[in-house]
């Protein structure tokens, strides 16, 4: 059994994929129950794998028996096995979460909802445990093309937001894709350690380069790292709660690792940071990432659409965290993916009980939050807390890997990006408690609201539970940093970077 | 000798943090006070245990998780944390008696909230306190600055949201814009964070390089309020006044002074202080502080501003005791952390108790104030008299030591700096008691003659007093555990 | 000059792909209504195919099926002669992503009119900041 976890990884949310459209048709009760056992299955697999891993070394699967570089050939390492686990916890939990939206939200679109759901799950844990650049590529399209009609069920303005995503999600992949198209030219192969074997001698080709630096733009696209980020706030901010809190945790997140798995395993560092010398320049690009990224978040007056702000600055720590090229920055970059999914998570979760209870995320809607929804605020409390980086959150750790890569790398510029969007997460976030907290603001020595008065008006349980999972989550992360960077990421650093 | 095993530092540090779910669940005010009033008991009592090993010279040990290569989130008790501990939680259970007093005196709203947040800061003083590595102290140190927030701004009015701005842009900006980077050079430089008797930094790196990270140091722990970033500590008066006496006295600041020492004597370690001659620049920082803050409180008229600045100065003795680099300097500046706690907290509980009984907050309303209220006043002048450092007071044993410090530094300037802010220190405090003890009450405006505050309110700050005097007559301890921490 | 024009010429299979993909990319980016759009994002999508489709091609080749004999014996198998089946094979699955995709985009763009009544961006981003 546990030999086919690779593909059973993929195929168990694909197999369901096809039981809970059934179930729309004719049960619809059914629809989440089997989405649960789908993605509880592929959690366990994700989870199995990881194990095994970590005991055994990197493990390999050959579909039907084909060897590669013929056959479709799923590779997990430490590096994927731990984004897969991130990807379908992350997952899991929101669905946990999704329920009571969805019956309040869209009751009638269950079934394609959990659908999409699972279809959308299926492309990103394919794209992270394959070891074949071409088959990455549908499986990103798609996680894209249920990502699109997932963010399009939202209200208001979704449908237009979408569209732009899909425009811009489309030529990110076409990208992709005629970058892959150049590496068969000079390689005739789609087996990424096939072509990673294969190219040492082409990289003066310019082919090799051009496919390079197309692949490179249009995974940046996708993950909408800035410049390439315009599509980004629109859609997640209209996208309903439970879409958003899955898209924008784990979409630019597993790009980001295929932007890793692109460069360390195919192109190889060699080609990317010693050949082309680009890092510098990348790096710099990052930290304008941040800082813009956290500069557009404070003119926001919208929480959804600040955190989507957020999400295009954190993209920016990843990127450079990588771009750096030492081990710490790694460390940091690959730590980051699973922090910030958690934190991401979190964040979206919290928000998403506000939208649930309150209608909308607006500053105006914000007044007295703590007295009427205290679990939900100190749940983003916390996640806030790891956004600016606070120990023992786990925020604070990558930061620091960050930051140790930074001074390492003798890069100042970074070091004060970073440094920089932790102050402005400060301001970010305590401008929402300040709203929640004072106001409405009360007299000098307000008994107007004596402690007896209680007028909590929560979101359901079945959405905070999750939250608070996430939330206690990000300290529990926080506390076995040293664990997982010991005994999972450290093994996942390229040996040049050591 | 070797370091002992033993969880009793982790419960010290939990105690109160465990008590935050009982103070939220439950309904009646007694029953919380009752809690609030038990944990700190036992905190105290847990923290005695370990008085003993502490004197004995050896130092306890726990290890939570290791987070970082090289890097654990541990918890030591050692002479100076021992000192510090003892002297926060002791005062914790008599703030409590004396917030329950003002709290319920004053029908101030959210007093759970309160209750659970003032348990929050003291677990994370405690943990303060107790820190092994520059890491845990950060950890601990930014708790306490998120946990006090709410403190600050417990009125939840316009001015309370000004004061919470200031308080978190000064206090945050400076421990991730400057403390964060240095601590993140220092492991660069060492691969290790932990304390060490000799500090850990390499002396070989480059000089300027240290000097820059000690100031990064001095002035990213803000809350020190060494100037020019002193300014959130008057701003922050505007908490009720238990959150000023015990936080604001004790507590916040002390931990910020706190970190300092331990980055001067355990980070860099005084060798290499004084080979780079740096002790002497940190020196003249805190005396320019002692003094401009003196000068400053000068001129205050709102009482618990100008506690805020006299605190402000006197902390920067202690600063300055350590940079003395003398054995006897470091030793008093060490005492000072209790000696100053004892008389400023006594100080504090006098100016919330003239709040309580008479609504008055500005000196120039406080005449003839020491015949209705004799006690208050009485207890007012013993604490006077410590923060000025006069016998029979614990104030002079550290006052004492600080002067002895500078002899052998040959550092006369300081030690005129120190003589000089005495004095200033008996200028804008007598005015205060003259005001209060010769002259007449403003007849035109009195209607109601008032009496002494409430007994919750009254015997927290005569116990504080007594406390005053005791410890100019035994202040073995607390020497016992400076001397420990300075050898 | 004779270089350029040799390069052109040689590779005009590259210039036509990029020169599609360049319409396409200008529609995406300056066109105002959204199913032009939607029409600029396809022709994109042909293009990269074609660009995969033209790559394969191989003149006077054949397809790569390996006659046997009917005794059993193999012919020489002369690889110059077979036409690499890949980037043909693959384009079958990218084909029919771009027809999902558009697929999608349709339907959107449908519930887009039926939000707005129109199709035209200019239009839909007036009714959205005067509500």
């Amino acid at each position: 059994m546990s030999e086919h976890y690779p593909a059973l990884l993929v195929i168990l949310p694909l197999l369901a994929s096809f039981f809970i459209s059934a179930a729309g048709w004719f049960r619809p009760v059914l629809c989440f129950p089997f989405t649960v056992a789908g993605l509880a299955g592929s959690l366990l697999v994700s989870l199995g794998l990881l194990g095994d891993v970590m005991s055994g070394g990197p493990v390999s699967y050959r579909f039907a028996g084909w060897d590669p570089p013929w056959g479709i050939y799923y590779r997990v390492d430490h590096l994927n096995a731990l984004v897969l686990a991130v990807v379908s916890v992350v997952g899991f939990i929101n669905l946990l979460a999704a329920r009571s939206s969805v019956e309040k939200e869209f009751p009638e679109k269950a079934g394609p909802f959990y659908t999409l759901y699972v279809l959308f799950m299926t492309g990103l844990l394919g794209m992270v445990v394959t070891g074949d650049a071409f088959n990455l590529y549908v499986l990103l399209e798609i996680a894209a093309i249920t990502g699109y009609a997932l963010i399009a069920l939202g209200k208001g303005r979704a449908p237009l937001s979408s569209l732009h995503y899909i425009f811009m999600g489309t030529i990110g992949a076409s990208f992709y894709l005629l970058g892959v198209g150049y590496l068969y030219i000079v390689t005739g192969s789609l087996n990424m350690e096939d072509i990673a074997r294969l190219l040492p001698p082409l990289y003066e080709s310019k082919v090799v380069t051009a496919a390079f630096v197309i692949l490179m733009v249009g995974v940046w696209l996708k993950m909408g790292f800035f410049p390439l980020h315009a599509w980004l706030p629109n859609a997640y901010t209209h996208a309903p709660s439970p879409v958003s809190s899955l898209v924008a945790p784990l979409m630019t997140k597993v790009m980001v690792y295929v932007m890793i798995r692109m460069v360390v395993t195919v192109f190889t560092l060699d080609f990317a940071f010693t050949f082309l010398g680009l890092n510098d320049a990348v790096v710099w690009l990052a930290v304008v990432a941040i800082v813009m990224g956290s500069l557009l978040a404070l003119s926001e007056k919208d929480v959804k659409r600040m955190l989507t702000y957020i999400v295009v600055a954190e993209v920016g720590y990843m990127v450079g965290g990588f771009w750096l090229g030492n081990s710490a920055g790694f460390t940091g970059a690959v730590l980051h993916i699973l922090n910030d999914a958690l934190m991401t998570l979190c964040l979206f979760l919290a928000v998403g009980n506000i939208v649930h209870v309150k209608g909308n995320s607006r500053m105006e809607s914000l007044p007295g939050l703590f007295r009427t929804m205290p679990w939900t605020m100190a749940a983003l409390v916390v996640g806030a807390l790891s956004i600016i980086g606070v120990p023992p959150t786990c925020g604070f750790f990558s930061k620091w890997y960050l930051l140790l890569g930074a001074l390492e790398a003798g890069h100042y510029g970074f070091l004060a990006a970073l440094l920089f969007s932790s102050l402005v997460s400060v301001v970010l976030f305590f401008r929402i408690f300040e709203v929640g907290y004072f106001e409405p603001l009360g007299g000098s020595h307000g008994s107007a609201h004596g402690d007896d008065e209680h007028v909590v008006r929560e979101a359901p349980l079945g959405m905070l539970v999750p939250l608070w999972i996430t939330a206690l989550g990000l300290i529990l992360v926080g506390l076995y940093t040293g664990e997982i960077v010991g005994r999972v990421i450290r093994h996942a650093v390229p040996a040049m970077m050591l | 000798m070797e370091p002992l095993y033993s969880i009793m530092p982790l419960i010290a540090v939990l105690v109160s943090l465990g008590v935050v779910p009982i103070l939220m669940s439950s309904r009646s005010a007694n029953v919380r006070e009752a809690w609030t009033f038990g944990a700190a008991a036992l905190k105290f009592l847990i923290v005695l245990s370990m008085l003993p090993t502490v004197l004995e010279g050896r130092v306890l040990v726990c290890t939570i998780a290791e987070v970082l290569p090289g890097v654990a989130i541990r918890l030591r008790v050692d002479a100076l944390g021992m000192l510090f501990a003892l002297v926060a939680s002791s005062l914790w259970i008599i703030t409590s008696a004396y917030s329950i007093g003002y709290m319920r005196g004053l029908k101030e709203h959210g007093q759970t909230r309160y209750f659970c947040f003032f348990a929050l800061a003291l677990s994370a003083t405690i943990g303060a306190a107790f820190s092994a590595n520059l890491f845990t102290l950060y950890l601990f140190y930014e708790m306490l600055s998120f946990a006090t927030y709410p403190l600050v701004t417990h009125h939840q009015d316009a001015e309370a949201r000004r004061s919470g701005r200031k308080y978190l842009l000064y206090i945050v900006g400076t421990s991730i814009g400057l403390v964060l980077p240095a601590m993140v050079v220092a492991y660069y430089l060492s691969g290790t964070l932990e304390f060490s008797g000799h500090g850990f930094l390499p002396a070989s790196s480059s000089p300027i390089l240290l000097g820059v990270l000690l100031f990064m140091f001095l002035f990213g722990f803000a809350k020190a309020a060494i100037m020019p970033l002193h300014a959130w500590l008057p701003a922050a008066m505007v908490a009720p006044t238990p959150v000023s006496a015990l936080l604001h006295a004790v507590a916040v600041v002390k931990v910020g002074v706190f970190c300092i020492l331990r980055v001067l004597t355990e980070v860099f370690g005084v060798e290499l202080l004084a080979s780079l001659n740096l002790g002497t620049a940190v020196a003249y920082v805190a005396a320019f502080t002692i003094i401009v803050a003196s000068l400053i409180a000068l001129t205050q008229d709102e009482l618990k501003r100008l506690l805020a600045f006299s605190t402000i100065g006197q902390l920067s003795y202690i600063v300055l005791g350590v940079a003395l680099l003398t054995p006897k300097g470091i030793t008093g500046g060490m005492v000072h952390i209790a000696m100053h706690a004892f008389g400023k907290i006594t100080l504090f509980f006098c100016a919330g108790a003239i709040f309580v009984a008479t609504g008055k907050k500005y000196i120039s309303q406080m005449a003839g104030i020491g015949k209705q209220m004799p006690l208050t006043m009485a207890a007012f002048f013993i604490g006077v008299l410590s923060v000025i450092g006069l016998p029979p007071t614990g104030g002079f044993v550290s006052k004492w030591y600080l002067v002895l410090g500078t002899l052998p530094a040959d550092q006369w300037s300081m030690l005129i700096v120190i003589l000089t802010s005495s004095l200033l220190n008996a200028a804008y405090f007598f005015p205060i008691l003259y005001r209060a003890f010769f002259r007449q009450e403003d007849q035109s405006r009195n209607d109601v003659a008032v009496g002494e505050a409430p007994l919750w309110c009254l015997v927290p700050l005569m116990i504080t007093a007594v406390g005053c005097i005791l410890l100019f007559f035994y202040p073995f301890i607390f020497l016992r555990l400076a001397e420990l921490a300075g050898s | 000059m004779e270089d350029i024009l040799r390069l052109i010429i040689e590779k005009y299979n590259y210039w036509i792909y990029i020169t599609l993909m360049m319409i396409g990319l200008y529609a995406i980016i300056a066109k105002n209504n959204l199913v032009k759009k939607i029409v600029g994002m396809n022709i994109l999508q042909t293009a990269v195919i074609l660009f995969f489709v033209s790559i394969g091609v191989k003149r006077g080749a054949t397809v790569p099926i390996i006659e046997h004999a009917h005794d059993g014996a193999h012919h020489a198998i002369r690889a110059a002669e077979y036409i690499n089946p890949l980037p043909h094979v693959l384009m079958l699955t990218a084909i029919v992503v771009s027809v999902a995709t558009l697929g999608v985009a349709l339907v959107i763009a449908i519930k887009t009119y039926q939000r707005f009544l129109t199709l035209e961006e200019d239009e839909i981003l007036k009714q959205i900041r005067e509500p």
